[in-house]
């Protein structure tokens, strides 16, 4: 079953919109409640990266009764080195970012944690594919 | 567990209900339905919070208590009365003429629920010092619990595992009592329920074999008996003979209160009261939105249990009138004297069984049948309007289609897809109001001057 939900650059207080609804569709589905929380975590670091970083973005879901599979689409300015922001602390966010809390530097390492299989895609000037895919069982 | 029904405090009295759809959208967890043009509930999916009876123009609801006559079954009768209960009465009237009432009207004994908060206090410490699980969440309101238990379910371990004031200080004052020489079976302790959760917590406890509550009083019904008693008196101050109750300091009397358990927590602590912002908040935790917190207070209701169903007077004035109380305690800190011996044994009775989550939310055991389901409800969203009328009986467009998914309606119970199916001549005009009546009652539709805003109303 799929699920499309957009992402705005920017719009800090639309950020866990994706999550949120993916949340409720999991637990009407009887997904094992700790399978949720990693999906819901994943997907929720996900859009924050988006709207901290990017110009717009686009989230599928896709569910399945073996595995949770998310794309995140989305049209900013990539990532130079991905080995490098995937480490734990390594922020490229600006202050004004940083400020509203956000930009800690946790997002990929807390994504990498969270999903069973992670597939990061990236192209400077361009944007970025993030494909995660969680196991039900 | 899961299967079991679950006592409910509010009911509905099919007298009164004219089935009109306010009590349906106010209520927080989806748990009404309209058939047979009368509200009802779903037992599994009510936490007792009583939006529904806050929002009746009819005052349809009601709250099942004990019968007042059943405190004479025993030969020593307890009236367990929460605070809230004193802040109603008007700023003249004494905590000890209401106490001195309550003893004419047949107990033997009247004290305060918060007697047992800094024990509880001390326990609730120190499982949030042993307890990695972040935030801890207070076990204080039942229709808090109980609403995690069927919405939050992955949250039910993070309530704290703490007796309530209620119970615990029905386990103290039972114990005192024993150890005064009174058999068990003499005791009966009577809780003063400022709300229908606190009731439905003692006739179904959700982490306890049997309550130590014997039964429960409304408050309003005890409000009203209590003030004509004062009012018969004519202004005489007679005291009737009675142990007088330890003054509670600021700490138990601002307890019920919202903000009454934060400050007194460690770490970053929140109040929330007000069940629509405690699920917004819930939320948010669930999906790790939010994750630096380490407890919180959470109410169902607006100013806590000032605001709760059955109390009498205005919550505002209640919890001014409280609060100027505390004020005027101020010096009074710590466990009261009579409970400090008592300090062990309380702290060994106050844990409680983990509480067992028993989701609403999913439309099968079953992933596979979930996913199908879930496919059919929004197949049908594609033909329901989205206005969310409530004419069908559901509280929206989206629980109607998951009712028709589990068979508990059709989709021609819409108004809107009755029309379309009469405007393709797939349904007849008399099959149609059939259908609606079965939702709203026989002849609904017919004239009738009396009904509420009509111009015979009330004759």
């Amino acid at each position: 079953m799929l699920f499309k939900y957009e992402l705005e650059g920017g719009n800090f207080s639309r950020a866990g919109h994706a999550s949120s609804e993916v949340k409720k569709i999991l637990k009407q589905l009887s997904v094992d409640s700790r399978i949720i929380k990693r999906v819901v975590v994943a997907l929720y670091e996900g859009e924050v990266n988006v709207v901290a970083h990017a110009h717009s973005g686009l989230v599928t879901v896709d569910i399945d009764e073996k595995r949770i599979f998310i794309r995140i689409q989305d049209q900013g300015p990539g990532i130079p080195d991905i080995n490098l922001a995937m480490q734990e602390g390594y922020s490229t966010a600006s202050a004004s970012v940083r400020e509203m809390g956000f930009g800690a530097g946790m997002g990929l390492p807390n994504i990498k944690r969270n999903t069973d299989l992670l597939n990061i895609e990236s192209e400077v000037g361009k944007g970025t594919i993030l494909e995660m895919t969680t196991f039900v069982i | 567990m899961a299967q079991e029904q679950f006592y409910h405090a509010l009911k509905v009295d099919e007298s009164l209900c004219y089935g009109c759809t306010h009590c349906m959208f106010v209520c927080p967890t989806d748990a009404i339905r309209i058939r047979n043009g009368k509200a009802s509930i779903r037992k599994d999916w009510c936490v007792d919070c009583g939006e529904c009876m806050k929002a009746c123009p009819v005052n349809a609801f009601y709250v099942e208590q004990d019968d007042f006559d059943k405190i004479f079954n025993y030969k020593y009768r307890v009236a367990l009365v929460p605070v809230v209960m004193i802040g109603q009465f008007p700023s003249n009237i004494s905590e000890s003429e209401i106490f001195s009432v309550m003893r004419e009207l047949g107990f033997t004994h009247v004290f305060q629920t918060e007697h047992s908060v800094d024990v509880i206090n001390e326990a609730m410490i120190s499982e949030l010092n042993s307890c990695d699980d972040r935030p801890l969440i207070s076990s204080f309101c039942p229709a808090v619990v109980r609403l995690i238990q069927v919405r939050f379910p992955s949250l039910v371990d993070q309530i704290i595992h703490v007796k309530p004031p209620i119970d615990a200080s029905a386990v103290f004052f039972r114990k005192m009592l024993q150890d005064k020489g009174i058999p068990d079976e003499e005791i009966g302790i009577f809780y003063v329920t400022p709300c229908a959760a606190k009731i439905a917590a003692v006739k179904s406890p959700i982490a306890e074999d049997k309550s130590p509550v014997n039964g429960v009083i409304n408050m309003d019904f005890l409000y009203n008996k209590v003030y004509q008693g004062i009012k018969s008196r004519g202004g005489k101050s007679v005291r009737s003979p009675g142990d007088n109750l330890p003054n509670l300091g600021p700490k138990s009397i601002g307890w019920s209160l919202t903000n009454g358990e934060a400050p007194y927590m460690k770490g970053r602590c929140l109040a929330i009261d007000e069940i629509h912002n405690v699920i917004d908040f819930l939320d948010k935790i669930e999906s790790g939105e939010i994750t630096d917190v380490d407890f919180l207070e959470l109410r169902a209701c607006d100013e806590s249990c000032a605001g709760g169903v059955l109390v009498v007077g205005n919550r505002f004035l209640t919890v001014e009138r409280l609060r100027k109380r505390a004020q005027l305690f101020k010096d009074i800190h710590g466990t009261p004297e009579d409970l400090v011996p008592y300090r062990e044994y309380m702290l060994s009775k106050l844990p409680i069984k983990p509480i067992e989550p028993r989701s609403i939310l999913k439309l099968d055991e079953d992933m596979t049948l979930a996913l199908r389901k879930m496919q059919q409800v929004r197949s049908l969203m594609c033909y329901l309007p989205g206005i969310d009328c409530g004419a069908c009986g559901s509280p929206s467009c989206q629980s109607l289609a998951k009712d028709i998914v589990q068979r508990e309606a059709q989709l021609s119970s819409c108004v809107f897809i009755q029309r379309m199916m009469e405007k393709h001549k797939k349904l007849h005009a008399d099959h149609a109001i059939r259908i609606i009546e079965k939702t709203w009652g026989k002849d609904r539709l017919d004239k009738d001057c009396s009904k509420l805003g009509a111009k015979n109303e009330g004759m």
